[in-house]
């Protein structure tokens, strides 16, 4: 824990904010970052997830708790001397000047002479692919254009720390893709820490070092994006990362690292034991719907389940099938599109399996 | 505006005679306006057209009431008064307006709404209230009578406008910009001048125009605070319309009507440059 500390580039230790002094908006928030460090901050909106940006950029205070940077506490450090660089949602760049005046303004306040901000100026936009447009102003751009200036602005003054609040929102997808890309990239190879908030999981699972999953003020878990995915901690991330078929049950008997299930209309299943302990509780299985395998070759006692076949969709790359499963109707098998994969009918009636290892019982 | 070809009858003809009732209120506006022009040039000392300008008769026009304007003592110090008191009071007005509607744009501000309603009271409140009112205060604390006084009640008189027009530029004003200035290093005053004040300008000059305006028209708040040491130009055209009823009124309000399209237009002319530099709408 002490090597944490000393390693540690930002540090949340036991925040809290309310904005009317009743409710919390962020409870009890704990959070290291290491240099250099990618994080994501991923939630539902009004998760607590913006307010934590907000408070490490100094436009919110925290209401209980220290904030560390570098070691040093910057609670009552106001916003414009932290020397944290931030990509806006909606870009913010200044409408009335330049581009090149833009991002020739935070070289101004910190009084660079003239000669070396032209040359940062015209190497950052060159680092976003930009370097024609520094005469231009903001609403001649195009908004991947914005989002581009708004980065290099971000980035012009060489900060250590960069906050980027949903940059990407606003763009459409493919855009988003080639943007979500080149902002990794630039921030490993100029080796910046960086701090990301966004609400899209495949953003967050394609940029990241590490995800912190916000809700309810909380984080619910904090891993790399594998991790997140493939074992989740509780059946919001499980939910919430990815898509998710969940089933509810009982737990009957419990294992070291395998636990039964009675599900609700009496079939039993395996499962791995995630934060759920005695027998008799009230579980969520959680089963990606990948892993699920349909009419299964699985051993003698492994357990399967009788599905009736609602839709099947064909979406390309892969098959989606909704099937009824164990009295629910919103199961979701997605199968690769293989040479002779079967396409199943609405209506058919088949058997569904999975290896223990994909189903995981959370709490309920 | 042109008719649709699926127009009706009731159409057309409800399109002709909108077209009417709008021309109808323009000249109703504009009329008692352009009739003080030809008057301006009138030979005779009437207010009214002599036979010989009815004809056309270039015997019948002259110069001479603007001649009497440019040299008449009594007048030229109401020039000098008003343009004087005017641009001090519009500069107060700007400058205290803008500052009163960014603070009651914050939202942390308490009593808002009680604020601003007192603020803009002025415009509210019939004009012989407020001057009365400036009368009586003004005189105890000796401020009644002298150019401050004027300034400061003229001042009082062009905030509200200020206010009003400088919030609603503020109501688009993307309050994120505030925090990437901050962001971005520059102070809560660096953050003002170069960022803040020029997206506002063109309220902030819309204001100030309307103040200025307020402050060169008004005659009732001049006529109680002022003495005649401080006559300002309405002030002396109400006065000369009491007292001797001279032709060189009208040649005041022509040279006043000239200026105030020139003024307009001018200012316009530069909300429209500054809306432009700042690129987009906001919001």
């Amino acid at each position: 824990m002490s090597d944490a500390r000393e390693t540690a580039f930002v540090e949340f230790e036991r925040v809290q904010k309310s904005y009317d002094g009743e409710t919390l908006v962020v409870k009890d928030l704990n959070l290291s970052i290491a240099k250099g460090e990618f994080l994501t901050m991923l939630g539902p909106s009004g998760s607590g997830k913006t307010t934590c940006l907000m408070m490490l950029a100094g436009f919110e205070t925290a209401t209980h708790g220290e904030i560390r940077l570098k070691g040093r506490e910057i609670n009552n450090i106001p916003p414009h001397r932290r020397g944290i660089g931030m990509v806006f949602q909606n870009y913010a760049l200044f409408p009335h000047m330049t581009v090149a005046e833009n991002l020739s303004f935070p070289l101004e306040v910190r009084k660079v002479g003239k000669s070396e901000r032209e040359e940062r100026i015209k190497r950052t936009l060159g680092m976003v692919q930009m370097q024609d447009f520094g005469g231009r102003r903001p609403a001649q751009l195009s908004g991947g254009q914005q989002q581009r200036i708004a980065l290099a602005r971000a980035l012009v003054f060489e900060p250590e720390l960069v906050l980027m609040d949903e940059p990407l929102g606003a763009l459409d997808k493919q855009l988003r893709e080639t943007l979500q890309f080149e902002i990794t990239n630039l921030a490993h190879e100029l080796g910046i820490t960086t701090v990301y908030v966004t609400h899209d999981q495949t953003e967050a699972l394609t940029m990241s070092d590490r995800v912190a999953v916000f809700d309810d003020g909380r984080i619910q878990q904090l891993a790399p994006p594998d991790e997140l995915y493939e074992r989740p901690d509780n059946s919001f991330v499980a939910q919430f990362i990815g898509e998710n078929n969940t089933l509810a049950g009982q737990l009957t008997q419990m294992g070291d690292h395998r636990c039964l299930v009675k599900l609700d209309d009496g079939a039993t299943i395996d499962a791995v034991p995630v934060n759920v302990s005695k027998p008799g509780e009230r579980t969520l299985v959680s089963i990606r719907p990948e892993r699920v395998e349909i009419d299964p070759e699985l051993g003698p006692d492994a357990h399967t389940l009788d599905a009736e076949v609602l839709e099947f969709i064909y979406m390309g790359d892969v098959f989606r099938t909704r099937l009824r499963v164990a009295g629910r109707d919103d199961f979701i098998v997605k199968t690769r599109n293989r040479v002779g994969q079967k396409r199943l009918t609405p209506g058919q009636h088949v058997k569904i399996g999975w290896l223990p290892e994909d189903c995981r019982a959370l709490n309920g | 505006m042109t008719l649709p070809p699926y127009a009706t009858l009731g159409q057309k003809i409800w399109h002709y005679t909108f077209l009417v009732i709008c021309g109808l209120i323009f000249f109703f506006l504009i009329a008692p306006i352009l009739t003080i022009i030809p008057l301006s040039f009138n030979a005779e000392n009437f207010f009214t057209f002599t036979p010989g300008m009815l004809a056309f008769d270039a015997e019948a026009y002259s110069l001479k009431h603007y001649r009497d304007f440019f040299t008449n003592p009594d007048w030229q110090q109401a020039v000098s008064n008003s343009v004087t008191i005017a641009p001090v009071a519009t500069l107060l007005s700007v400058a205290l307006g803008t500052l009163a509607a960014i603070g009651l744009s914050q939202s942390h501000v308490p009593f808002r709404r009680a604020i601003m309603a007192i603020m803009i009271s002025p415009m509210i409140v019939p004009l012989i209230i407020s001057a009365a009112g400036m009368y009586f205060f003004y005189s105890r604390i000796g401020l009644q009578g002298t150019y401050l006084g004027v300034v400061l009640a003229h001042a009082a008189l062009g905030i509200p406008f200020v206010i009003i027009t400088v919030t609603a530029t503020l109501v688009g004003f993307d309050e994120s910009l505030t925090r990437a200035s901050a962001n971005l290093g520059a102070g809560p005053v660096r953050t003002f001048f170069k960022v803040q004040m020029p997206l506002i300008l063109p309220g902030v000059i819309s204001g100030g125009l309307f103040a200025f305006i307020t402050s060169f028209d008004e005659v009732v708040v001049v006529l109680f605070v002022g003495s005649a040491e401080q006559k300002t130009l309405p002030w002396q055209m109400f006065i000369g319309l009491r007292e001797q009823i001279s032709p060189t009124i009208l040649a005041v309000a022509t040279i006043l009507v000239v200026i105030s399209i020139g003024l307009l237009t001018t200012v316009e002319l530069l909300r429209r440059r500054s809306e432009r530099m700042r690129g987009m709408t906001p919001g």
